[in-house]
């Protein structure tokens, strides 16, 4: 066949051109080069800035050279444990992304049963919509009181408003995702009378994943926004209560070092949600 | 009893308080191993009636017979060509037959003889080389060539169709038209083609069903291609009876039947 025959002769030049390029070329490092030497040159002038305008001591802030040496302890050892709240930055870290993991992971669950519903169903969605839309403009921290009054206890306060946080994107996201399926998928379907269950798995799911995604991206940063606030009312072991702590003590440099890990975590989380989705949704996206 | 009969077919759609009726009185009975293709103007609702005859649409008024059951949902034993392929970009083409042959012949075939029978059907369809590719990566003509892959291998009682090379270059589509008819003649599969391509019609069918133009519109004449098979498309080009077939779809469709919207 032709088509063929042009298939076979392309991957064949294809393999040749392969064959004779190295494995780091000049034009890949190069290309590397040009995406991180402009964020470290910028990096270097807002630290250097930075460091001039917090330099006299009468300034509110220390500057990073000062921040460096006052929290050496805390960068150089993030492990150590001391008992009660007085441990490495690590800890703190493990037990917000602990709480995150958790409320955020029930958000998922029901965020997409309930946005499939929404999509799925016009009476569920001309009922649930409106409650949705207004609920989902309660700031994370109002529900703190509520739950807990509801739990009587922090750990499941912090990780239910981590979950009334995050699911509102994913229920939203997941619904419009149903909604746009294309018909001629539910005709295949019908054809080879896939049961409901089936449905939902093999082409709700994947057909809607894309949509899924970007609201779990958006309800995993929600969270990490949420949980630092939320730890700083509750107290414990977290991220959210170490700053607080370290602000009660006039740590300032303490404070600094923990923003930035919280900066680097959420970039981190925010790429994990993303990467699990460009390999979930492969060619899902592509028509 | 006719293999396949529609009966007195209507649909009717209600939009903002109007009801517009798109068929009305459609009675067509077809045998088995038969080949038909539906014709007519665009919007005539040709479409419409695979879609009743397939079980996605509701009759308003009449209905369809399949070996004496009537027809009321859709099924396996109405596989479906669609007309924009309609295969699930996530998965591979094995994997789109596969779905619907794990589903379709779950308990009537093992699990082995169900991954042979999807090789078989890809093979039918001269698909192999492509069985691990994603549709994105391959081209309109091998799409479709999937879809009908994935339709054979539901084994249905009728075959439907829904313009299943509208979308495809001249060339592509002769070739495929080669491949459908050599396949045919192997499973002798009853047929049911919807199509706008007079051509397409009378070189594939034995039987061409003229539509009349919407609203209500219905079967305005049914047109016997008696022409023998195997058929090759060079021959035919100055077969008298294909000819003379070809002059007859064109003079119902342009002639008594015109469009009233092309003088436009």
């Amino acid at each position: 066949m032709a088509t063929g025959a042009t298939l076979s002769t392309a991957s064949r030049a294809r393999a040749a051109t392969k064959a004779r390029t190295p494995l780091v070329t000049m034009a890949s490092v190069r290309g590397v080069a040009a995406r991180i030497v402009p964020p470290l040159v910028v990096l270097a002038g807002f630290l250097l800035l930075w460091e001039v305008l917090c330099s006299s001591p009468t300034a509110g802030l220390p500057p990073p050279s000062r921040v460096v040496t006052e929290a050496w302890d805390i960068i150089v050892d993030p492990f150590y444990d001391n008992g009660g709240t007085d441990k490495g930055l690590f800890w703190h870290i493990s037990a917000s992304l602990q709480r995150v993991a958790l409320g955020f992971s029930l958000a998922v669950i029901a965020g997409v049963l309930l946005g499939t519903l929404v999509g799925q169903s016009e009476w569920a969605m001309r009922g649930l919509d409106p409650i949705f839309q207004v609920l989902r403009t309660i700031p994370p921290l109002a529900w703190l009181p509520l739950s807990l009054a509801a739990f009587r206890d922090g750990q499941p306060s912090a990780i239910f408003v981590i979950f009334i946080t995050s699911i509102w994107p994913i229920i939203i996201n997941t619904a419009v995702g149903i909604r746009n399926i294309p018909q001629d998928y539910r005709n295949v379907s019908a054809v080879i009378r896939l049961n409901p269950i089936e449905f939902f798995y093999k082409i709700m799911l994947p057909s809607a994943a894309p949509y899924i995604f970007t609201g779990l991206r958006i309800g995993v940063g929600l969270s990490w926004l949420a949980i630092v606030a939320a730890e700083m009312l509750i107290g414990g072991v977290g991220i959210g209560f170490f700053i607080w702590d370290a602000w009660n003590s006039s740590h300032i440099s303490e404070i600094i070092v923990a923003l930035v890990y919280v900066g680097l975590i959420g970039f981190v989380l925010d790429r994990l949600v993303a990467g699990v989705g460009v390999l979930v949704t492969r060619g899902t996206s592509a028509a | 009893m006719a293999h396949l009969s529609l009966s007195q077919v209507g649909i009717s759609f209600r939009r903002g308080g109007k009801t517009s009726e798109v068929l009305r009185d459609v009675n067509l009975d077809i045998a088995k191993g038969e080949f038909v293709s539906i014709i007519g103007h665009s919007g005539c609702g040709k479409s419409t009636v695979l879609n009743i005859v397939a079980g996605l649409l509701k009759a308003s008024t009449g209905g369809v017979l399949l070996d004496g059951k009537e027809v009321n949902a859709p099924g396996p034993d109405r596989a479906v060509v669609f007309q924009n392929h309609s295969l699930l970009p996530w998965l591979t083409v094995r994997e789109n037959v596969a779905l619907a042959v794990d589903k379709v012949l779950k308990g009537k075939k093992s699990r082995t003889e169900r991954a042979e029978w999807i090789e078989h059907n890809l093979a039918l369809v001269n698909m192999m080389h492509a069985a691990d590719k994603r549709p994105a990566e391959i081209s309109g003509g091998m799409k479709q060539r999937v879809g009908i892959a994935r339709a054979l291998a539901m084994e249905p009682t009728v075959l439907l169709m829904d313009e299943p090379f509208g979308a495809l270059d001249a060339l592509t589509r002769a070739h495929l038209q080669d491949q459908l008819m050599e396949i045919q003649t192997r499973l002798r599969n009853t047929v049911i083609m919807i199509t706008h391509d007079v051509d397409e019609a009378v070189l594939l069918s034995d039987r061409i069903v003229m539509m009349t133009n919407g609203p209500s519109a219905t079967i305005g004449e049914i047109l016997p291609v008696p022409l023998p098979r195997p058929r090759r498309r060079l021959d035919l080009v100055e077969d008298t009876t294909y000819v003379h077939a070809r002059a007859a779809v064109l003079e119902f469709l342009y002639a008594r039947h015109a469009k009233p919207a092309m003088a436009a």
